[in-house]
């Protein structure tokens, strides 16, 4: 790819999309740009649509209204065997009755590439994903993990555009995910290929993403960066499901920050100090009594009842203490503080965390 | 798959087993009596304990030729009979496990008629139309009898088979470039292969030994069962 | 390793991929042209033929020229409503109920056994010796229950061997069963017929209690309920879809079959036997049609019933 221009190319374009299910709306007017080579991530909770879009894309499913441009191409109608793009399924889909070469080799064996070709591009394939010498093996007989990178290796061998993945790491134990994660992302920055991930775990879609698009309720709450939408939510929904966040609106807002509106703060930027506390003028500070301590070892979720109605989350780094020391600070008054740079605007969605 | 392991289901009762077993024998003794006469010496030999043995039935029987005839006309019913119902079960089946439309649920109940309703109602509707329509018997009137009430034999294991497939697999079949006509022979294929080779045995046993609705659209010609029938009716022991 | 290049262009369309392109943006139609030939077969050549012997059921004979009148009438149905032929009617449908309920009371413990205790090795053998009988002709062995059942045959021997000739005598005496011998006999042909077709009830039974899941059955013990409570409540109700699978199968087997009320007795006494002969040798069509609707709708409605009761999902 000539990079002539600086404008990077749009891989994948949803203009106006809908899909309606009879009257349910699993999407409903959605719009994005997805560029090439990037890692993006939809993501969003069950239901949101995030699959919906996936499979749009993929070709398993026809938009109800709008168009869908992959790589300058419409290809509403298309079926999925005619467009540029493979799917890793969350299921793995591998097919039960092939050995994994076998497997790996269908798009190529479609295509009628001749055998010797076929059979070395396997081998390839599997050194990439790090599963070399299985190819005479049958699904049945592989581990967890390694039929999910048998899927991404088959998925990728057809040398696709756009590469789209399903959740595939949801059945994986927490230490393999994250093996995992890091792993696609070298993969993908290696093959320079276009990734379009769906995940309901924000955690996931922070370590990976180059961009992230939030999904809720067939709608898309915000796109952007990963610290963009951490540190910079645009809604309710989005500041409550990336990460936790304390959303103050009404009154209680007002009377921190001086202004209507509804905004965020991320718990892990308010401090804890003892009552009687001076703190700098400028900052937001409130009062109150810490109801719930949940010790989680790397840092500690306090509950703060504050004296005037509405409580906060405050997390803070278990520098140098203990759990039982934390534990102790149940019922302790305190002042939690934090700089008003901190606090987000939120746009009222109505959707809320 | 049930696991192999046994063990938690606890141990059979000894009533249960012998119930089981008894069962069983009445299953299978009249089978050793049928061996057992047709070893016998006598011809009329409805007497037991029978008064001797030998082979002598079986060699009369090779000897003539429209024994060899019967069978080999059961066995070219049943082989075309079958191979109609694995076609004709599994379009339907292949229809039927996922989308739902109109009169899909009449169908179902049309493809197991054949084989619920009685053989001499199949039977005598089948001969009504054969005479009315001047058709002459042959062995084209024996296959559309039999191939019909195998059709629901292939259907069932057809499509049971069909609904553990996971629609994933076909989705990535085609996502990977294949046709509807690839991913059929590459990936459905195999997967219903042995159900069809199920439904398929099935229907050639019910077809090999049907002789009702044989009867009614035979007209002159004898299968295997006809042959029997019509030699037992003269009082020869068969085998 | 290096960045994989883009893919090269697509090879040209065949034929087939444009063929199956087609049947792909077209779902309905290619639904369509599947059914067709199941359609046109099950249909047309079937329920057609069903339907048009149906349809003779309402013309008559006409008494004096014993030829068949094809205009409307009732007649025939007031000739199959008599006494006489409601007592066929009854009879076969008594046997056929009483042929299914014994059935089902032998083959349930057999299939539990094979479902639940056998192992693997054991179960093939099972299977084996439940479809081993299939094997060998039904003709034939309806025949080996006549030698068996004759007055010279292995019964009446086994009975004198154990002294209790006396007994089989009375039994043979008893006016609705009885007859002049075991091999003349209803019961002779009521044995015969839970005989011939107890695998078909044994196999529906087979898989639906091998569908139960385990975890329901350890669920039910943990939550207290002894081993004959657990039956009642969980596996009975589960695998008696089967039950009722299997009962379709030996009920209308028996309500239509004439060969064994033939060599095993009377069969004038029975709609399968009259049904034959009204046919055949009296060329009384429509008198025919008219005793095989009986069994028609009979069966239709137990269908109906027991596809409510996911007897279809066992068969």
């Amino acid at each position: 790819m000539i990079a002539a221009s600086s404008a990077p190319s749009v891989a994948v374009r949803f203009s106006g999309v809908s899909r309606h299910f009879g009257a349910v709306k699993a999407l409903d007017n959605i719009s994005l740009d997805i560029y090439d080579g990037e890692f993006f991530s939809m993501l969003g909770p069950s239901g949101s649509g995030k699959t919906t879009c996936l499979r749009l894309i993929a070709g398993f499913e026809q938009p109800t209204a709008g168009s869908i441009l992959l790589n300058g191409r419409d290809v509403v109608g298309v079926p999925p065997y005619d467009r540029d793009v493979n799917t890793v399924f969350q299921d793995y889909a591998l097919f039960p009755h092939m050995t994994i070469g076998a497997n790996v080799g269908y798009g190529l064996m479609i295509k009628k590439v001749p055998k010797p070709q076929r059979e070395a591009r396997v081998a390839e394939m599997l050194e990439l994903v790090r599963l070399p010498g299985v190819a005479n093996r049958k699904p049945a007989q592989l581990s967890g993990g390694q039929r999910q990178r048998v899927a991404l290796a088959r998925a990728l061998i057809n040398q696709p555009r756009l590469l789209l993945l399903d959740e595939p790491l949801g059945a994986l134990d927490l230490k393999l995910r994250q093996e995992m994660q890091i792993e696609l992302k070298a993969i993908q920055q290696q093959v320079g290929i276009t990734f379009v991930y769906v995940t309901h775990d924000q955690e996931e879609a922070l370590t990976m993403s180059d961009r992230i698009a939030v999904f809720s309720q067939g709608k898309i709450e915000q796109i952007g960066t990963p610290a963009t939408i951490y540190e910079t939510p645009a809604t309710p929904f989005v500041a409550g499901f990336v990460g936790t966040s304390n959303v103050i609106s009404g009154e209680l807002a007002q009377r921190l920050t001086g202004q209507k509106g509804m905004f965020a703060v991320r718990p892990e930027k308010i401090k804890l100090c003892p009552p009687e506390t001076v703190a700098p003028e400028e900052s937001c500070q409130a009062l109150g009594v810490i109801r719930d301590v949940v010790y989680l070892g790397m840092h500690t979720r306090y509950l703060i009842d504050l004296d005037r109605n509405g409580d906060l989350v405050v997390i803070e780094q278990n520098l140098d203490a203990t759990s039982m020391s934390v534990l102790d600070a149940k019922g302790r008054r305190v002042k939690v503080v934090w700089a008003r740079e901190h606090n987000h605007a939120l746009i009222d969605t109505g959707g809320g965390a | 798959m049930p696991s192999n392991k046994r063990t938690s289901w606890g141990k059979a009762s000894l009533g249960l087993k012998a119930t089981a077993v008894g069962a069983l024998v009445f299953l299978n003794f009249p089978v050793l009596v049928i061996f057992l006469y047709a070893f016998t010496t006598e011809s009329a030999a409805f007497t037991f304990p029978p008064p001797g043995l030998t082979t002598e039935w079986f060699v009369k029987i090779f000897d003539r030729p429209d024994f060899w005839r019967a069978l080999g006309l059961s066995f070219q019913v049943a082989l075309i009979a079958t191979t109609i119902a694995i076609v004709l079960g599994s379009l339907i089946a292949l229809a039927s496990y996922r989308r739902s439309f109109f009169g899909r649920e009449v169908l179902s109940l049309v493809v197991v008629l054949p084989i619920a309703l009685p053989g001499i109602v199949t039977g005598i509707a089948l001969r009504s139309s054969i005479s009315l329509l001047g058709v002459d018997f042959s062995i084209w009137t024996l296959v559309i009898g039999h191939a019909t009430f195998c059709i629901v034999t292939v259907y069932n294991n057809v499509i049971a088979r069909l609904r553990r497939l996971a629609n994933s697999q076909i989705e990535a079949s085609m996502d990977l470039g294949a046709t509807s006509l690839q991913t059929f022979r590459y990936v459905i294929l195999p997967n219903i292969a042995t159900a069809l080779l199920a439904g398929g045995f099935l229907a050639f046993a019910l077809s090999f030994d049907e002789v009702i609705v044989t009867t009614f659209t035979a007209g002159q010609q004898q299968t295997l069962p006809i042959w029997i029938f019509s030699q037992l009716l003269r009082r020869v022991t068969a085998p | 390793m290096t960045a994989l290049q883009p893919s090269p262009s697509a090879p040209p369309r065949s034929f087939l991929h444009r063929v199956g392109s087609y049947f792909y943006a077209h779902p309905n139609l290619t639904l369509a042209l599947m059914l067709l030939l199941p359609v046109v077969w099950l249909v047309v050549v079937y329920l057609g033929s069903i339907s048009a012997m149906m349809v003779q059921s309402f013309f008559y004979i006409d008494d004096f020229s014993g030829r068949i009148v094809r205009e409307f009438s009732l007649d025939t149905y007031q000739e199959l409503f008599t006494p006489s032929n409601i007592d066929i009617v009854l009879r076969t449908v008594g046997m056929a109920a009483a042929v299914t309920v014994v059935s089902a009371l032998i083959a349930f413990p057999l299939a539990y056994y094979m479902a639940r205790y056998a192992s693997y090795r054991v179960r093939g053998l099972l299977f084996l010796g439940v479809m081993l009988p299939l094997w060998s002709s039904y003709i034939v062995r309806v025949y080996a229950w006549k030698l068996i059942l004759a007055d010279e045959g292995i019964v009446t021997w086994f009975f004198n061997v154990l002294g209790a000739g006396g007994i089989l005598d009375a039994i043979l005496a008893i006016p609705a069963i009885g007859g002049r011998s075991l091999s003349f006999s209803f019961l002779g042909m009521f044995i015969v017929f839970v005989y011939i077709w107890l695998p078909f009830m044994i196999l529906p039974i087979n898989a639906a209690l091998e569908r139960v899941p385990k975890s329901l059955i350890e669920a039910s013990g943990d939550l207290g309920a002894k081993p004959r409570a657990t039956f009642m409540n969980v596996i009975l109700p589960l695998a008696f879809p089967g039950v009722i699978a299997g009962s379709i199968f030996t009920f209308s087997l028996t309500l239509g079959d004439y060969i064994i009320p033939q060599v095993i007795g009377n069969s004038s006494y029975f709609i399968g036997g009259v049904v034959y002969v009204h046919y055949g040798t009296s060329g009384n069509i429509p008198l025919a049609a008219a005793f095989t609707v009986v069994p028609i709708v009979i069966m239709i409605g137990y269908l109906l019933i027991a596809r409510r009761l996911g007897a279809f999902n066992a068969l």
